[in-house]
C-alpha cells in the first residue's frame, strides 16, 4: 500500500480517456463500477469541454458480481456502437473491473463487430495515467495500422520532387498542458519553413487520420510521454525519423528548427535569422523573451532561486529556460513522471542537483520547503505548495486546473511559447525596485514579509502563517542538541531582517559557522562573519 | 382500505426504474464534507488510484489545509498477498497519527477494490483499537461504488457509528444528517425559542462527541439519504418523527411541526415563533420566486436531495416538474415529501443516462439540475443547468437559506438573461 493525499496522475483507465476524449469517431467502453464516471467532470469542468467523452460505462454494482458481468459489458459495447456509430472503439477496464477478470477485449472481439476494436491493458495496480494515455495512443496506432505496415527491412519511399515535406504532430491530448495552443504555434512555425502538417494526433484526429500517419515523412515527438512509444513504433515499422527536441524555450525551439530543417530537408538559416534572438528592434522578431531577459529591468532576476517540478518535458525545458534564458538558480528539480526518470536525472546533473523522482506530494512539499526558492514552477499541486509556504509560482505542467485553460491563445511551445513564459514566470515576482524597497526598509508596518507584492491581490500573494514559515525555517526533526550555538537576541532580530525566503538557510548556514568554530553564542557579529564566509 | 393500500394510493403514479450507465459519484464523496465537518476525525479510504483521483477531483479544488484524508492505495504486492494488508495499515495509520496527534477517530473507508478482493476492514479496524485505544478509536464503513450512491457514504459512515453511542432513556430531539455549522446553530436556537429539547445533532462537530440513544429518542431527519442510520437508531429504540425535510419555508415549518408535537407545543407558540421566520424566508425567496415560477425543470439522479428540492421548486417556487430522478427510493425515508408531491409527477428511480438525457433532450426543461459531466454538453446544448453538488455543498436547509436556496435554482437563468451574446 502507499499512502496518497493527492495524487498527480489519475489511474491508467483515464490516461485511455484522454486519448479517447481527444479524438473523432472514436469510443472507448469501459467496465467500471458506479462512481467511476468522475473522470467526466474533469474534462468538461477542467477543459470546459463542450460535449461530453465518448466513453461508455459498465455501472456494474455488487450484486452484478456473483452473476454475469460479462454480459453487462457485451452489452453496454453493442449499445455504445449502435448510437455513437464510432469508427474505432476501444475496451479496457478501470481498476475494479480489472480484479473481476472478465476479458473484455476478448469478449468484444468475440462479437463480430465491423469496425476496428482495440482491446486496452491497463494495469491500475502498477501504472499510473500518462503510461494509459501512451499506450493507449500506441494500440490504436498500431490496430489502425497493422495491414499498412511494410516488410521489415524495406526502404522508404523517397518523398517525390516538388512535394513539400510533412510532418505528423504526435502526442498532444485533452487535459495536457497547453496542447491546444501548442499545436497551432508549431503548425504556424512549420508553415514557416515549408514543412506541411500532415496529422495533428490524437488531439483532433479521427481514425481516418489515424490511418493516414504513415503519408507524412517524419514524425515530431511533441509530448514524449504520450507520443514516444508511438513515435519510437513508427520509426521501427515505417522508417519515420522522429524528433528528440521539445521546443519549449527559445534555446530549444531554435535547436528544434535545426532539427526538423535536417529531417524534412529544408535550410533552417531564414527562419532562424528572422528570429534574431534578442533582437533590440521592437517587432524585428517575433521572439521577444531574449531581449526582455537582457534588458536592465530583468537585472534583478538574476539568481532567483527556482524549484522545479512537472512532468518531466516541462520540467526539463523548464529548468533549460530557467538557467539559460532567464538567469535564474535552479535549485530543485523534480519529476512524478518515473517513465522519464533518467532523462530528469541527466538534467539536474548539469545543475548540480539530485533529482527527485517522486509522486508523493509530501516529499515535493518537503522539498521545496528545504530549497527555499523564491519561485516555484511546477503543477497545480505545487501551486498549493507554494501558496502553504508564502511562495510565488508558476504552473508549467499537467496536472493542471482550470485557470490552466486561458481562453486567451496561449502555447507554452514555440518563440511565442516563450514570450508567454517570461511574463507568467515573472508576474508573481516581487518587482526588481520594490525588492530593494523592501529589503532597505523592512520594519516598515507596510512593508513587511508578509506584505504581498504591491501589484498582486491579496489573496495571490499572501504569505504563509507564521506556523507554516517556521516549517521553512526550522526542520522539526533537529532540536536543539546540548552544547548548539544559542542564538543572542540581537543575533536573532538581525535573522529577522533576512528576506523570508533565504532565512531559513541562513539560519541553517550560520549553526553549522557557528557549530564547525565551537561557538557558545550566534552575535549579530556571527550572522555577518557567517554570511561573509559562505559568499566565498 | 388497510394503511398500505391507503399508502400505495397516496403515490405518484410513475415511477420509472431504470438500469444502465450511472453517471452519479460513489460514497467515497462523502468524505469531501465529512472531514470538514468532524475536526477530530481522519478518513483512510482503502483503495486504488481511482479513489484517490475521485476524491480531489471531486472535491472540485485542493483543500488549502492538509486535508484530513487520504488514500492507501493498493498496489500489486498487496493483490499478490506480498503483503499483508493488516501490518499495511497497521504502518501506514501509526504514520498518520504521528502527524496528526489531534485526531481522535480514524475511518478506514472500504473501496470498491477492497470490497471485491474481501479485504475485512471490520477486523482491521479491531486490530487496531487493539492497539490504540483510547486514544484514537477505528471505525470501519464502505464507501464503494459497487455498494453506494454519493451520498450514501455519510449514512455509512454514521451507521458505523451507532452501536458506539451511548445508551439514554432520557426523552430527546436526534437531529440526524450532516448539516453546516451555521445551520445548525440557527435549528438550534428555533428549537430553543419553541421549547423542544435537549437537541443534539449527529454527527456532531467532533466524532467523539457522540449522542446518546434510547427509548426516549425522537428521530427527526435533516438529509433524506441516511436510512440505514436510522433503521439502526430505532433498532436501539429510538423513534422516527415523520416530517418533510427542512427545506423551504414550508418544508422547514413542517420539520419543526413534527418536533413541536412531539413535545406537545400550544399551537399559539408554535405559530408565533415559526410564522416570523417563515414570513422572512418568503420575502428572502420572492425575488427567486418571480423568475422561476411556470419554469420547468428536470431532476437528474444525484444526491438523493432530488424529491425534496423538488417538492420545495413545485410548491414554493412554482416550478413545474417535468421528471425527477433519484438514484434509488427509499419510501421510508421520503413518505412525508412524497404525499406533497404534485400527482402526475414523473418520478424515476436508477439510472440509464443516454435514455434519460434523450428525455430531456424532447422536453427541453428551463433548468436541469444535474452532475458536473453532464453541466457544460448541456449548456452547449443550449438547455440551462444547475450542477447538484452545489446543493451538497452549500448550506440550504431552515429558514434563513431559503432565500439562499431559491437563488441556487434561479442564477443559471438569470445569467442567460444577463450574458448578451
Amino acid at each position: 500500500m502507499q499512502l496518497t493525499l493527492w495524487t498527480y496522475e489519475g489511474p491508467p483507465h483515464v490516461g485511455a480517456m484522454r486519448v479517447a476524449t481527444s479524438m473523432n469517431d472514436v469510443h472507448l467502453v469501459l467496465h467500471a463500477p458506479q462512481g467511476d464516471t468522475y473522470a467526466d467532470l474533469l474534462f468538461t469542468m477542467i477543459d470546459r469541454r463542450s460535449a461530453r467523452p465518448p466513453v461508455s460505462y459498465t455501472t456494474f454494482q455488487a450484486r452484478d458480481l456473483g452473476g454475469d458481468t460479462a454480459n453487462l459489458v457485451t452489452s453496454a459495447i453493442r449499445e455504445a456502437v449502435d448510437r455513437f456509430q464510432p469508427k474505432a472503439l476501444l475496451v479496457g477496464e478501470s481498476c475494479t473491473a480489472e480484479l473481476i477478470q472478465d476479458q473484455c477485449g476478448a469478449l468484444a472481439r468475440g462479437m463480430g463487430l465491423t469496425l476496428p476494436v482495440i482491446p486496452l491493458e491497463l494495469p491500475a495496480y502498477s501504472k499510473k495515467e500518462n503510461w494509459g494515455a501512451a499506450e493507449t495512443f500506441y494500440h490504436l496506432v498500431r490496430g489502425l495500422l497493422a495491414d499498412r505496415v511494410p516488410a521489415p527491412g524495406a526502404a522508404r519511399e523517397p518523398r517525390p520532387a516538388g512535394r513539400r515535406p510533412r510532418a505528423n504532430l504526435l502526442g498532444p491530448t485533452a487535459l495536457g498542458f497547453r496542447c491546444r495552443d501548442d499545436v497551432e504555434e508549431i503548425a504556424r512555425l512549420l508553415a514557416r519553413m515549408g514543412i506541411e502538417v500532415n496529422v495533428v494526433a490524437p488531439l483532433g484526429a479521427s481514425p481516418d487520420d489515424i490511418r493516414r500517419l504513415p503519408e507524412a515523412d517524419f514524425n515530431i515527438d511533441l509530448y514524449p510521454e504520450v507520443s514516444r512509444t508511438t513515435a519510437a513504433w513508427l520509426e521501427r515499422a515505417f522508417a519515420m525519423p522522429r524528433t528528440h527536441v521539445v521546443p519549449m524555450g527559445v534555446g530549444a525551439t531554435r535547436d528544434f528548427i535545426r532539427e526538423v530543417a535536417t529531417l524534412a530537408g529544408v535550410d533552417a538559416a531564414p527562419v532562424l535569422a528572422a528570429e534574431k534572438a534578442g533582437d533590440r528592434a521592437q517587432h524585428a522578431s517575433a521572439s521577444r523573451a531574449p531581449w526582455y531577459a537582457q534588458s536592465v529591468d530583468s537585472t534583478y532576476l538574476t539568481g532567483k532561486r527556482v524549484f522545479i517540478f512537472g512532468d518531466a518535458t516541462h520540467a526539463i525545458a523548464a529548468a533549460r529556460i530557467a538557467s539559460e534564458e532567464m538567469g535564474f538558480t535552479v535549485v530543485g528539480l523534480g519529476t512524478y513522471s518515473r517513465e522519464f526518470a533518467r532523462d530528469v536525472r541527466e538534467a539536474a546533473q548539469r545543475y548540480g542537483l539530485e533529482a527527485l523522482i517522486t509522486d508523493d506530494y509530501l516529499d515535493v512539499e518537503r522539498a521545496v520547503a528545504e530549497a527555499a526558492p523564491e519561485l516555484v514552477l511546477g503543477t497545480q499541486m505545487e501551486r498549493h505548495i507554494a501558496k502553504r509556504l508564502g511562495v510565488a509560482c508558476a504552473v508549467i505542467s499537467a496536472p493542471i486546473h482550470v485557470q490552466d485553460v486561458p481562453a486567451r491563445y496561449s502555447p507554452a511551445f514555440g518563440f511565442e511559447g516563450a514570450n508567454g513564459l517570461f511574463d507568467a514566470w515573472v508576474h508573481p515576482l516581487v518587482m526588481g525596485l520594490e525588492e530593494h524597497l523592501l529589503q532597505m526598509f523592512r520594519d516598515d508596518f507596510e512593508f513587511h514579509d508578509g506584505a504581498a507584492a504591491s501589484h498582486l491581490p491579496r489573496s495571490g500573494g499572501q504569505r504563509a502563517p507564521e506556523g507554516n514559515v517556521a516549517v521553512l525555517e526550522r526542520p522539526v526533526e533537529s532540536p536543539a542538541a546540548a552544547g548548539d550555538p544559542v542564538w543572542t537576541p540581537d543575533g536573532e532580530k538581525e535573522l529577522g531582517k533576512i528576506p523570508f525566503f533565504v532565512r531559513g538557510k541562513a539560519r541553517r548556514n550560520t549553526e553549522r559557522f557557528a557549530r564547525e568554530r565551537g561557538l557558545a553564542q550566534i552575535s549579530v557579529e556571527t550572522l555577518y562573519d557567517a554570511k561573509a564566509h559562505f559568499s566565498r | 382500505m388497510n394503511d398500505l393500500a391507503a399508502a400505495a394510493s397516496r403515490l405518484p403514479p410513475v415511477v420509472l426504474r431504470e438500469r444502465g450507465q450511472r453517471e452519479v459519484f460513489c460514497g467515497l464523496t462523502g468524505i469531501v464534507w465529512l472531514h470538514r465537518k468532524l475536526q477530530d476525525a481522519f478518513f483512510l479510504v482503502v483503495g486504488s488510484r481511482t479513489c484517490a483521483h475521485l476524491i480531489q477531483s471531486a472535491a472540485g479544488v485542493m483543500i488549502f489545509a492538509e486535508p484530513r484524508f487520504a488514500t492507501a492505495i493498493l498496489t500489486d504486492r498487496d493483490l499478490a498477498g506480498l503483503a499483508d494488508a493488516g501490518d499495511e495499515l497497521e504502518r501506514h495509520c501509526v504514520r498518520l497519527l504521528e502527524r496528526r496527534p489531534n485526531i481522535s477517530t480514524l475511518f478506514l473507508v472500504g473501496s470498491c477494490p477492497s470490497e471485491v478482493i474481501k479485504l475485512d476492514l471490520g477486523k482491521a479496524a479491531e486490530r487496531l483499537n487493539a492497539k490504540l485505544l483510547p486514544n484514537v478509536r477505528v471505525v470501519a464503513y464502505s464507501g464503494s461504488g459497487i455498494e453506494t450512491t454519493f451520498t450514501q457514504g455519510e449514512d455509512n459512515a454514521l451507521r458505523a457509528m451507532v452501536p458506539l453511542m451511548p445508551a439514554s432513556t432520557e426523552k430527546q430531539l436526534l437531529v440526524v444528517g450532516c448539516v453546516a455549522d451555521i445551520v445548525e446553530d440557527q435549528l438550534r436556537r428555533a428549537f430553543e425559542a419553541l421549547g423542544v429539547g435537549p437537541v443534539h445533532f449527529f454527527p456532531a462537530r467532533r466524532a467523539t462527541d457522540l449522542p446518546a440513544v434510547g427509548p426516549g429518542t425522537q428521530l427527526l431527519l435533516a438529509q433524506p439519504f441516511n436510512g440505514e442510520t436510522v433503521r439502526a437508531l430505532v433498532a436501539r429504540g429510538a423513534t422516527l418523527l415523520e416530517a418533510p425535510y427542512p427545506f423551504g419555508a414550508e418544508g422547514t415549518t413542517a420539520w419543526l411541526q413534527a418536533a413541536a408535537d412531539a413535545w406537545e407545543i400550544p399551537a399559539s407558540h408554535f405559530q408565533a415563533v415559526t410564522q416570523p421566520l417563515a414570513e422572512r424566508a418568503r420575502t428572502a425567496m420572492a425575488h427567486a420566486r418571480t423568475r422561476l415560477a411556470g419554469k420547468r425543470v428536470f431532476f437528474m439522479p444525484d444526491s438523493q436531495l432530488e424529491i425534496p428540492l423538488a417538492r420545495f421548486l413545485h410548491r414554493e417556487l412554482g416550478m413545474s416538474l417535468l421528471e425527477v430522478g433519484t438514484p434509488y427510493l427509499d419510501r421510508q425515508m421520503v413518505s412525508a415529501e412524497l404525499e406533497l408531491m404534485p400527482p402526475d409527477v414523473t418520478l424515476s428511480e436508477g439510472q440509464h443516462v443516454e435514455r434519460q438525457l434523450e428525455r430531456v433532450r424532447a422536453s427541453r426543461p428551463d433548468l436541469t439540475v444535474c452532475g458536473l459531466g453532464l453541466a457544460n454538453p448541456l449548456e452547449a446544448e443550449g438547455l440551462a443547468t444547475k450542477w447538484s453538488i452545489e446543493l451538497v455543498f452549500t448550506p440550504i436547509h431552515g429558514y434563513d437559506q431559503a432565500g439562499d436556496l431559491a437563488g441556487i435554482f434561479a442564477r443559471p437563468l438569470e445569467r442567460r438573461e444577463r450574458l448578451g451574446l
